[in-house]
């Protein structure tokens, strides 16, 4: 499938999407009251068949806190960027897709440990790299390290 | 007054021990926390963290010459497709297009480094399965490959070879007469590995039908490399986006469907004779012309979002890069393959004896900082 009949594809499983002009992958960014409705829909819907959760990752980019998904079919080889924003900083909260994908479970723990994004419905929230008692998220650009400084 | 001795058990009578982080069958610093009845593995939690340097969070510091660095030292038993993921980024960002001999040269390394990556991961699996031969037999032939290496670039490790533009420095006039050399001498040695180990009924009664992945698990849990295609999950991106020289070689994609233990070994097995085709393919091809093209001393990538995937000896490697058109990257994400490999182990290892856990986190080729990064 080509990149604009799955970007109608995409729109029709999720009409609330905005897309993003990306050169490589259709990519769409999805309210995060959607988020798991839409994913579900993607992988289940027979035209996209997203089964493969090839990556999943979060970004603070200019001021918000962002989970990107990136997703890749392995029976109709097309592929797809899903995007959601958690609504704030303090209190960054989105749905899981552990129970749709299971490497998402995995991402999911990362992305707490490391960016502080909780996600509801997950079933071990749990810090994965970092000490349990670890103060602060490293990947927020407003982490501040006195022990190990890397910026020049 | 000494007080009354408590034995501590876990839930539902499982007895709770931790395997590692100082473990020899886990290869580095990974430690599983197992609920065990009696022999048998009820339970498996990972824990990682170990060797967490933070690699994503130091890209963010420095610039993408600076980071090829950095990428050696996640799967540092296959550092080529690691340096060559963020490379081909950088030129896929600033649409620079690469002589042909950087293609076919990167290649090979590539190659060569599957070849080095396999051969240490037979020795230590046959090791893990108390065959302490195979350890002798997979280093002496790697030995070879690293000598190659060495002559080439000075390191036999950490490379630091393919960078942004091309490599670092040209090849060793004699890697082309070397790598010749090289594949009879493999062609003949490989079957010493059938003989040992394939072959073996010892073996095989540990390995067949212990740990089985089914191919929806496999797709589900990102197992990627030669563990997915021990599950018959078609993952190879050599073949599904063919980057470097890799469009014009002809080799096989590998496949199996059983999904146990042996087929995980197999698949690697018959992988480096893969690898020695697509040598045989391409030693005769290398190309004259300039081993890279000029690059700024600086790279700014233009704004936006990149992501490129490779193949490396464990699965694919995606990198992911955030750029606002700094020298720096705004966010750079490294999908490394055993981060996704490992968690499937729980699964896999449910009901089975710890001794087959051994068996089973052996055959997923785990390289521990990779997981970490």
């Amino acid at each position: 499938m080509d990149q604009t009949t799955l970007q109608q594809t995409i729109a029709k499983l999720a009409p609330n999407a905005v897309f993003n002009t990306n050169p490589q992958f259709v990519e769409a960014v999805v309210p995060a009251n959607e988020l798991h409705q839409v994913a579900k829909a993607l992988k289940d819907n027979s035209e996209t068949q997203f089964d493969f959760l090839c990556n999943q990752t979060g970004i603070d980019q200019k001021g918000e806190l962002k989970v990107v998904y990136h997703l890749r079919s392995t029976s109709l080889n097309h592929a797809c960027v899903l995007k959601a924003s958690a609504s704030n900083r303090e209190d960054a909260i989105l749905d899981t897709v552990s129970d749709i994908w299971a490497a998402a479970e995995f991402f999911e723990r990362e992305i707490f440990d490391l960016l502080g994004i909780r996600f509801t419905n997950h079933p071990d929230m749990r810090r994965l790299f970092l000490e349990d008692d670890f103060q602060g998220f490293p990947l927020r650009k407003d982490f501040v390290d006195n022990v190990n400084i890397i910026e020049f | 007054m000494v007080e009354k001795a408590e034995v501590i058990l876990g839930e539902n009578e499982q007895y709770v021990i931790n395997m590692g982080p100082q473990h020899p069958s886990t290869h580095g610093v990974l430690r599983f926390e197992l609920s065990l009845k009696g022999e048998i593995v009820d339970k498996v939690v990972p824990h990682c963290g170990y060797i967490h340097r933070g690699i994503e969070k130091m890209c963010e510091a420095n610039t993408y010459q600076q980071i090829i660095h950095l990428t050696d030292r996640m799967d540092y038993l296959s550092a080529h497709p690691n340096n060559e993921a963020v490379s081909l980024l950088v030129e896929k960002a600033l649409g620079i297009e690469v002589p042909e001999r950087v293609k076919v040269i990167r290649t090979m390394l590539s190659e060569l480094g599957r070849l080095g990556s396999h051969q240490l991961w037979w020795a230590a699996f046959g090791m893990d399965l108390g065959a302490l031969t195979t350890f002798f037999y997979g280093l002496r032939d790697r030995e070879k490959i690293l000598d190659i290496f060495e002559e080439s670039f000075g390191s036999r490790l950490l490379h630091s070879y393919i960078c942004p533009g091309g490599l670092m420095n040209d090849i060793h006039p004699n890697f082309k007469t070397r790598v010749k050399e090289l594949i009879p001498y493999l062609r003949k040695k490989l079957p010493e590995y059938d003989q040992l180990l394939t072959g073996n009924v010892i073996f095989t009664e540990r390995s067949k039908n212990i740990g089985i992945m089914t191919k929806e698990d496999a797709i589900s849990y990102g197992i990627t490399g030669p563990s997915g295609r021990g599950s018959g999950f078609a993952c190879d991106v050599r073949k599904a986006e063919p980057y470097s020289a890799y469009d014009r070689v002809d080799f096989k994609e590998i496949l199996m469907t059983e999904g146990d233990t042996f087929a995980r070994y197999q698949v690697r097995i018959l992988e480096m004779y893969e690898s020695i085709k697509i040598l045989e393919q391409l030693v005769d091809q290398i190309p004259d012309g300039d081993y890279t093209v000029k690059m700024k001393p600086i790279i700014k990538l233009p704004e936006g979002e990149y992501y490129q995937r490779v193949e490396t000896a464990r699965g694919e490697l995606g990198v992911y890069a955030v750029s606002t058109g700094e020298k720096f990257p705004d966010r750079m994400r490294f999908r490394t393959p055993n981060f996704s490999n490992l968690f499937i182990i729980d699964k896999l290892a449910r009901g089975h004896k710890i001794a087959d856990l051994v068996a089973i986190s052996g055959s997923l080729d785990l390289v521990i900082p990779d997981i970490d990064r």
